[in-house]
């Protein structure tokens, strides 16, 4: 029964912490993201839960808001100790978004990745990015940085919106 | 300054100097876990006192296994920290618009390496990433020269930021496979984003040289300006020859021939010559920063980095 209790508990726990929106690309939950790495209860206590994340840049600010999120979430959820570990190893990688992830991204208007960051060696091929908004490829690249670390400003040909582009990383 | 006393963790502000022909002091207190006054907005009643950020950031969250791995981690962090500081004039300076935005960016990535590897350097005798960054005056950092020099104009910053991404990347490359994980999980993570660094510079040189008469006069003196300081982030150190024999550190000499590939063929694609130290009125830098002798620059780059923090101890928003 314990063991019963304890599974509802973990459930509850992960349930909670995968709906916990990005602070910066809201239409995205951190678990879509790949940035929620691991969800535990304390076996002895189940009123403590412990989570792991990773940032997607080593310098991203949106951590704080994540990690205060995290608990204010996990608390409301009647967890009265909520510890947020945070791990940079392994690194992340675009490759752990899921495609539901890119849909949702691309019906935000942002550029899905494009590709794998795994299979990229010395030789470099950039695929084509499509425009988010009318599907164009005829899109150019503005700037490789853009308003937040891990996406980049394009600019489409067609429609000639701008757009960002979440770069594969 | 040091009539000041900082309210952050214990131990702020004291000085240990590891430079080869010092003595290198004991370091009295034990490890302990920051217990700083957290650096987070409280929501409400909820309170994340025992989540302070800095506690997270250096991945495993372990303690620096010795006083030499955490002098190592500092040099590393310092390097990070200065260019990082250096980058952050750029934003609403720069040529375009678009430029404000990647040096940011790439000051933010800097500064997260910065963050990851001086929170480890404390992690040894109890302080934290800012007493570090805050806390300790100009002799006791110990940053390469070529981080400290001056933004110059835009080639200047392109040219100090090609050798230093490109240092990095071959630093970042063999240090993930330190036997130290902490310094092997901050490398893997760097090596993605100093790459990224890496390009953009490469990209801007090929731009500069290849551009107009100006701009390709303008990078070729930069380069000439920078180029005597990137000696000195290849010497051999005791610290970094005792850490490389136990698979620790990476010998900063064993780097040099991967860095002089890249650049060899980055110049040649921009039609740039290779500086050659032993051409008349060249020079090689002598360095220092290890030993926390520095370029003339940065005392007034800390003052502006570190004058808030001394002015008001403690203060958060």
């Amino acid at each position: 029964m314990v063991t019963t209790a304890l599974d509802s508990r973990l459930a509850v726990a992960r349930e909670v912490a995968a709906s916990v929106c990005d602070p910066e690309v809201p239409v995205l939950t951190i678990a879509d993201l790949g940035v929620l790495r691991d969800v535990r209860v304390d076996a002895d206590d189940p009123t403590r839960a412990v989570v792991t994340i990773t940032p997607t840049y080593s310098g991203c600010p949106a951590m704080d808001a994540i990690r205060d999120d995290l608990v204010l979430a996990l608390t409301d959820a009647g967890f009265e100790h909520v510890e947020v570990r945070t791990v940079l190893s392994p690194a992340w990688t675009t490759d752990w978004m899921t495609d539901a992830a890119k849909q949702k991204l691309r019906e935000f208007g942002i550029a899905p990745p494009t590709g794998r960051a795994a299979a990229r060696g010395p030789i470099r091929v950039a695929l084509g990015v499509k425009c988010p908004r009318c599907g164009s490829l005829d899109t150019r690249e503005v700037s490789r940085f853009g308003s937040t670390s891990c996406k980049a400003l394009f600019e489409c040909r067609s429609c000639l919106e701008p757009f960002d582009w979440f770069k594969v990383h | 300054m040091s009539g000041q006393t900082p309210t952050t963790a214990a131990g702020s502000g004291r000085k240990t100097d590891f430079g080869a022909d010092e003595v290198r002091p004991e370091v009295g207190n034990p490890p302990q876990t920051s217990d700083a006054a957290p650096d987070v907005d409280l929501h409400g009643e909820v309170t994340v006192d025992q989540i302070a950020l800095a506690a997270e950031l250096a991945g495993e969250g372990g303690r620096a296994a010795s006083a030499e791995i955490a002098e190592y981690a500092l040099w590393l962090g310092d390097d990070a920290l200065i260019l990082s500081q250096q980058l952050g004039y750029w934003i609403a300076r720069a040529p375009e618009l678009e430029e404000d935005v990647a040096l940011a960016n790439i000051a933010l990535d800097l500064l997260g390496h910065a963050r990851s590897l001086l929170h480890y350097a404390g992690s040894y005798d109890g302080r934290s990433e800012d007493d570090l960054a805050y806390w300790r005056d100009e002799r006791d950092f110990r940053c390469a020269w070529l981080f400290q020099q001056p933004n110059g104009d835009f080639a200047h910053t392109i040219a100090r930021q090609l050798a230093a991404s490109a240092y990095w990347f071959e630093l970042y490359g063999a240090l993930r496979a330190s036997t130290d994980p902490t310094l092997a999980a901050i490398a893997d993570k760097a090596l993605k984003e100093v790459d990224y660094h890496r390009d953009h510079a490469v990209q801007w040189t090929l731009r500069l040289a290849g551009g107009t008469d100006e701009s390709r006069r303008r990078m070729i003196r930069a380069i000439g300006d920078m180029w005597p300081y990137v000696d000195e982030l290849f010497r051999d150190e005791p610290l970094t020859d005792g850490l490389a024999d136990e698979g620790v550190a990476v010998r900063p000499s064993s780097l040099r021939a991967g860095f002089d590939e890249v650049i060899a063929e980055v110049f040649a694609e921009a039609e740039l010559d290779v500086p050659d130290p032993n051409a008349k009125g060249a020079f090689v830098s002598a360095g220092g920063g290890r030993h926390g002798r520095h370029f003339s620059a940065l005392g007034h780059l800390l003052a502006e980095m570190q004058v808030l923090a001394r002015q008001h101890p403690g203060a958060t928003w």
